[in-house]
């Protein structure tokens, strides 16, 4: 994110646009921020497939057609530019890029786009409107717009519009990107990631390397790695023969399952460090019991960026053991000398290798110190908003996008566009919350939306068991009609094993980022 | 907000001692910034005052109506003389404890708030151990709203101080509970008397967190654990990444329960998933306790030195023959920074691959 939770939901922001996120489901207390902006009088512009609750409150509600975010955001950009209501100063003095983008949202009418994301041209004349002559407006986006084969272009085009309007780099503005697991934003910048060492210095960047290597005092690997959603590819082709598996479970919250699967049992060795048997752990060939976040010191870096202490609350001494000390003994054997440091001494290790990290340590935050990274320095709190005055590259460059249709639409045999998401009471695969009595009674099977029209038209009650089949799988769930998707859509949310949508979604990948489309498949329904 | 009255500031004195704060400033929060404390029970610091419980009381000399007016509402003067204490504060406040416990179950013996009920603490400190009353209606004992699946509650334990009420609306935006009938018959009750349940209520539990007395309470609590029995350790929510902050409650080396605390991004409040969802899973009777190796298909338990010397083992094996690019690790991005930190160093310094991600991306 680029500005703080607090700073884009405060009193003074006049509207606040949310491009397919459902904050009230997946990060509720953001949720309630919202709420309480929207009953102080700001305006809310939801952009979304499905008729989120927080509709119900928006000045102006685009449903889109899921998979059409960049074909919308070029066309707010072509009203935007049509009625003259960019921001020039801030494009020539902070940006470039600007005349190619100018070209490329040229085609982008609205009457093009209305057709292209099933949506009113007036509405989105508005909203192009709304936004652009606020003083203050953040756009927030969820995995809605990243969880696409396009899903990189959806977000180029988001930033692209913010830039245009001169709404970053400053107060309740900027592209807010709310992660999904708590620990994301975290894990990415610790450098667990295939082309990055932490705090993203490249590993393709010469100095980069020699300076990790003379830290680390062993020469390393200057080839970029293989990411997570090409394993299965890697591993088909023969090239990874090992994987260790760090307390995820694929086999439940990767698409396309049977895929995973495959890739799995055609290891030669496999390593899953788990809290539970998780149905990755039942193929693997060891199983290393670690502990929860209850367990352990530490810091989670949550949307804002902003590093918050872990503390172990509780010790269980029935066998497991703490994850890091597992790494530590796996270095030592395999002849790496690695001393055996606690939370806070890795912490200072990560402070002297990743600049934005050089002023956070545990004593500032243990005295109650709230800190954002960049954190350049001990007096530093850390930048809480970005690119103020300047982007972090100099010059803010315009991405220009074009609208691609999704890798797999409907067709005859597949008539119906399926769309993924997250619910309240639950968590991704719900290790945890399934394991909370209350919860798991509240909601604990999986259930698909449906139109009513397309129900009726199918002889489908609310209710009624129904199979759900795409080109990967065929899973069976319960049918809950409504008017919350559009006609000729379908949503299913992604935490249960039975029904588990990641059957019949597809793995798709996007061309820069290597998100698995994760939105958007195509399916066929019939009743069970 | 920052016009000159925030600027200018008045002089006063609570309970002798001078104090100086901008003007607009409650006697309250004077008194707090001095160090005076003033008991309350319907103020909450995020709101504009209720104003309706009137415990916070204090004495202005020479004020209108004897002076007594609560002091969560009214702002400081210049050169007022005010007194948290005196004779009349004391008896005010006594009377107010008194109304309360006439319409109160006294079970404090039981309750689940023993010991973190603030009408228990205040009618201890100013001694007032029953009610006076003998006569008038009570609200029938026991009867209660046990619609929701994680807490109660408890009409008879309410003193309609409407902080609950206050919390569902103004801070969580849910309007679920609301303030219904007159006189006696007013009571705290959900609109149109709708059950605490899904849709319109999220089970958030800040309503219960908000709550001074035993009205609401959660289950956990009753029946596991009272406050004084407990040690708190502040994290971080392990569910998204809001990163909200709470306090796990600890009991015999078990976690009883998770209390909000006011965090950078929460402010007090946890949806669901902190405040109900966030321990139970580490005490559940499923988790993994020794490392397993696979045999012949099936898992065998092993000791920490075969798991650990079998990886290394094949691992190294696999380096030899076919490189150390033939290796890969996903970490996990819902453990610790240390963790993710030194899970990457183990993959590119001790194995010697860059072929390490996380489900960012996924
Ligand atoms: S649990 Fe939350 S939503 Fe439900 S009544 Fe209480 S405050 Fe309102
Ligand atoms: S239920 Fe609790 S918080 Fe609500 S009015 Fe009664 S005493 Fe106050
Ligand atoms: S309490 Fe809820 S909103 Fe806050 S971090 Fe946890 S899951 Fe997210
Ligand atoms: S705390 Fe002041 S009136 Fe209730």
């Amino acid at each position: 994110m680029t500005n703080p939770f607090d700073d884009i939901t405060a009193p003074d922001v006049d509207v606040i646009m949310l491009v397919g996120s459902n904050p009230e489901e997946a990060h509720p207390v953001l949720g309630t921020k919202i709420r309480r902006a929207v009953r102080e009088g700001c305006k809310l512009i939801v952009v979304d497939p499905r008729k989120i609750d927080l509709a119900k409150n928006a000045e102006i509600h685009l449903q889109l057609k899921p998979g059409t975010n960049v074909a919308f955001a070029n066309g707010m950009m072509h009203i935007i530019l049509e009625e003259g209501l960019e921001d020039a100063e801030f494009i020539k003095s902070r940006t470039e890029g600007f005349e190619e983008l100018r070209e490329i949202v040229k085609d982008y009418t609205p009457e093009k786009v209305a057709e292209v994301c099933n949506i009113d041209a007036g509405e989105l004349r508005k909203a192009a409107r709304l936004y652009a002559k606020a003083k203050k407006a953040p756009i927030m986006y969820c995995l809605g717009v990243t969880e696409h084969s396009t899903g990189t272009e959806g977000v180029m085009s988001l930033s692209n519009l913010a830039m245009l309007v001169g709404k970053i780099g400053r107060s309740g503005c900027g592209i807010n990107p709310i992660r999904g697991q708590n620990n994301v934003q975290g894990a990415c910048d610790m450098g667990c990631l295939p082309g990055d060492f932490p705090g993203y210095q490249k590993v393709k960047n010469e100095d980069a390397l020699k300076k990790f290597s003379e830290h680390w005092g062993v020469p390393l690997n200057p080839t970029v790695g293989i990411t997570a959603t090409r394993m299965p590819g890697a591993v088909a082709e023969g090239k990874v023969k090992a994987l260790y598996i760090f307390g995820e479970d694929p086999m439940r919250t990767d698409p396309d399952i049977g895929h995973i699967k495959k890739m799995l049992t055609g290891l030669d060795f496999l390593v899953v460090q788990e809290l539970f048997m998780t149905k990755t752990a039942e193929l693997a060939d060891v199983v290393l019991p670690g502990v929860s976040y209850a367990e352990k010191e530490g810091t989670f870096t949550n949307s804002e960026r902003r590093v918050q202490r872990v503390r172990k609350a509780v010790e269980l001494n029935l066998g497991m053991r703490p994850d890091v000390e597992i790494f530590y003994d796996i270095m030592n054997r395999l002849g790496y000398p690695q001393p055996r440091l606690s939370a806070s001494e890795i912490m200072d290790e990560i402070s002297e290798l990743v600049p934005s990290f050089r002023g956070i340590n545990y004593a500032r935050l243990d005295a109650g110190e709230s800190l954002h990274w960049p954190c350049m320095d001990e007096k530093d709190m850390g930048k809480a908003i970005l690119h103020v005055g300047k982007f972090t590259r100099g010059l803010g460059y315009f991405y220009p996008a074009q609208y691609k249709p999704s890798a797999e639409l409907p067709d005859e045999e597949y008539p119906f566009l399926m769309i993924t998401g997250r619910m309240l009471y639950h968590y991704n695969a719900g290790a945890m919350t399934h394991r909370t009595e209350g919860i798991s009674e509240l909601h604990s099977s999986s259930y698909m939306e449906m139109h009513k029209g397309d129900a009726e038209a199918l002889g489908i009650k609310n209710g009624d068991r129904v199979k759900v089949a795409s080109r990967r799988g065929e899973i069976e769930t319960r049918a809950v009609v409504g008017d919350k998707v559009n006609y000729g859509e379908v949503f299913m949310t992604f935490h249960f094993d039975d029904g588990n949508v990641n059957h019949l979604t597809n793995a798709a990948i996007d061309s820069f980022a290597n998100v698995p489309e994760y939105k958007v498949c195509a399916v066929r329904i019939r009743r069970a | 907000m920052v016009t000159d009255s925030a600027i200018k500031t008045v002089t006063l004195t609570i309970d002798n001692k001078s104090c100086t704060v901008p003007k607009g400033t409650t006697i309250l929060k004077a008194a707090q910034s001095i160090g005076i404390d003033i008991p309350t029970l319907c103020y909450m610091k995020e709101l504009v005052p209720d104003g309706s419980c009137r415990i916070c009381v204090v004495e202005i000399e020479g004020g209108r109506k004897g002076g007594l007016v609560p002091s969560c509402a009214e702002h400081c003067a210049e050169g007022m003389v005010v007194y948290t204490r005196s004779q009349r504060v004391v008896e005010a406040r006594k009377f107010i404890l008194d109304l309360l416990l006439s319409d109160h179950t006294l079970e404090c013996f039981s309750c689940a708030r023993n010991g973190s009920c603030k009408l228990q603490e205040y009618c201890l400190e100013y001694g007032v151990e029953r009610t006076s009353f003998r006569i008038g209606k009570r609200t029938p004992f026991g009867k209660g709203d046990t619609s929701n699946r994680f807490f109660e509650f408890r009409p008879d334990k309410c003193i309609m101080c409407r902080r609950c009420a206050h919390v569902c609306e103004k801070l969580q935006g849910r309007d679920v509970l609301s303030i219904a009938g007159r006189g006696f018959d007013t009571h705290i009750s959900t609109c149109y008397d709708i059950a605490r349940t899904d849709p319109t209520c999220e089970s958030c539990g800040n309503c219960v967190s908000a709550c001074p007395t035993g009205a609401l309470s959660s289950y956990d609590q009753k029946r596991n654990y009272r406050s004084y029995e407990v040690t708190s350790t502040q994290t971080t929510c392990p569910h998204c990444a809001v990163g909200c902050q709470f306090n796990l409650l600890t009991k015999n080396g078990k976690i009883v329960g998770a209390d909000p605390v006011d965090g950078p991004t929460n402010k007090g409040l946890l949806c669901v998933k902190g405040k109900y969802g966030s321990y139970k899973f580490v005490h559940s009777g499923d988790r993994l306790t020794t490392p397993l190796i696979k045999k012949d298909g099936k898992f065998e338990p092993a000791t920490w030195e075969e798991a650990l010397g079998l990886i290394v083992n094949k691992l190294t094996q696999i380096k030899k023959k076919e490189g150390a690019d033939a290796i890969a690790g996903f970490s996990c991005s819902r453990s610790t920074n240390e963790d993710n930190y030194m899970f990457q160093k183990m993959m590119r310094a001790a194995i010697g691959t860059n072929n390490v991600d996380n489900c960012a991306r996924v």
